[in-house]
């Protein structure tokens, strides 16, 4: 066999080992609509819902509710939005949308992801509110950085950026929704428009 | 004596270094799973599966889904071991000429 033939061997092997383990075509603008989605989310809530300098939100009022459904639409457009742009992406490049690599994918995100939102939940229901915008922060970091080991790309520099200003957050007490806004939002978005660009230059 | 002593023969067909691509990088694969990444058809994917598996370089584990009968495929540590001389023998024959 000729040395070209062992070459394409070696990049044949390479590539395999890849599209067997990882997930190639999460899109960058699925990123950048996400933190969007979380900005005017936390927009919303901060001119509309958010009680005035000396009161406090009660867990059963009315406007508690509208800021946990706020949090669910924007979760759940976000969710939305990835799958429907990262199926067009996979169809493009002729890749399975639901194999086992990407259940792997998505077990390994949702296992630290659900904990966390029990955790979170619990606390709340404690009347511990005060941590709920570092909490989410951190668990939605670490699910990134736990998901990261099946995708290619830097997931995982996102995920230890929302770890960081996660507990950033936790030390100071006061500030969550501006922490929410730059973890779920700007770095959404930064993320998503690095992603973008590589996207198309490639 | 050479570099080429580590080639291994029953790896110099692109299906079976396929197979064992994948097979090393995950705790193990089905048949489909296979079929679909190498994009072969079953009597070709199965008679080079054969052909490792007598060597003993891969595990077969038959076993049911429901009521579907479903063959997972892993590698044994001979067959990791091997794998790695031949890349090793690979890297070295490319290496030397450059």
């Amino acid at each position: 066999m000729a040395e070209q033939d062992y070459l394409k061997d070696i990049s044949e092997i390479k590539n395999l080992m890849n599209r067997s383990t990882r997930f190639i075509s999460l899109s960058g603008l699925s990123g950048i609509f996400a933190g969007l989605y979380a900005i005017i989310g936390a927009a919303i809530a901060y001119f509309y819902l958010f009680p005035a300098a000396g009161e406090y939100m009660a867990i059963n009022s009315y406007n508690f509710l509208l800021l946990v459904s706020l949090l669910a639409v924007v979760a759940l457009l976000s969710v939305i939005t990835a799958v429907l742009l990262t199926t067009r992406q996979a169809k493009k490049n002729n890749e399975k949308i639901w194999d086992t690599t990407t259940r792997r994918l998505l077990l390994n995100f949702l296992i630290p992801m659900v904990t966390g939102g029990i955790y979170i939940i619990i606390n709340i229901n404690n009347q511990h509110y005060g941590l709920t915008a570092s909490l989410m922060l951190i668990f939605y970091g670490l699910a990134l950085v736990n998901a990261s080991k099946y995708t290619i790309g830097n997931v995982k520099y996102l995920g230890y950026a929302q770890i960081i200003i996660g507990l950033i957050c936790a030390a100071l007490p006061g500030y969550g929704l501006w922490f929410w806004i730059l973890g779920f939002g700007i770095f959404h978005i930064i993320y998503g428009s690095i992603m973008y660009l590589n996207e198309r230059k490639s | 004596m050479g570099i080429i002593d580590n080639i291994n023969k029953l790896f110099d067909h692109r299906i079976r270094l396929g197979i064992m691509s994948i097979l090393v990088v995950n705790e193990s694969a089905d048949f489909n799973r296979l079929k679909e990444l190498l994009n072969v058809t079953d009597g070709n994917l199965a008679s080079h599966i054969k052909a490792l598996e007598q060597a003993e370089y891969i595990l077969v584990e038959k076993s049911f889904v429901g009521r579907k009968p479903n063959t997972s495929y892993s590698t044994t540590t001979l067959g990791k071991a091997a794998f790695k001389k031949h890349i090793e023998a690979l890297e070295k024959l490319i290496g030397k000429k450059e």
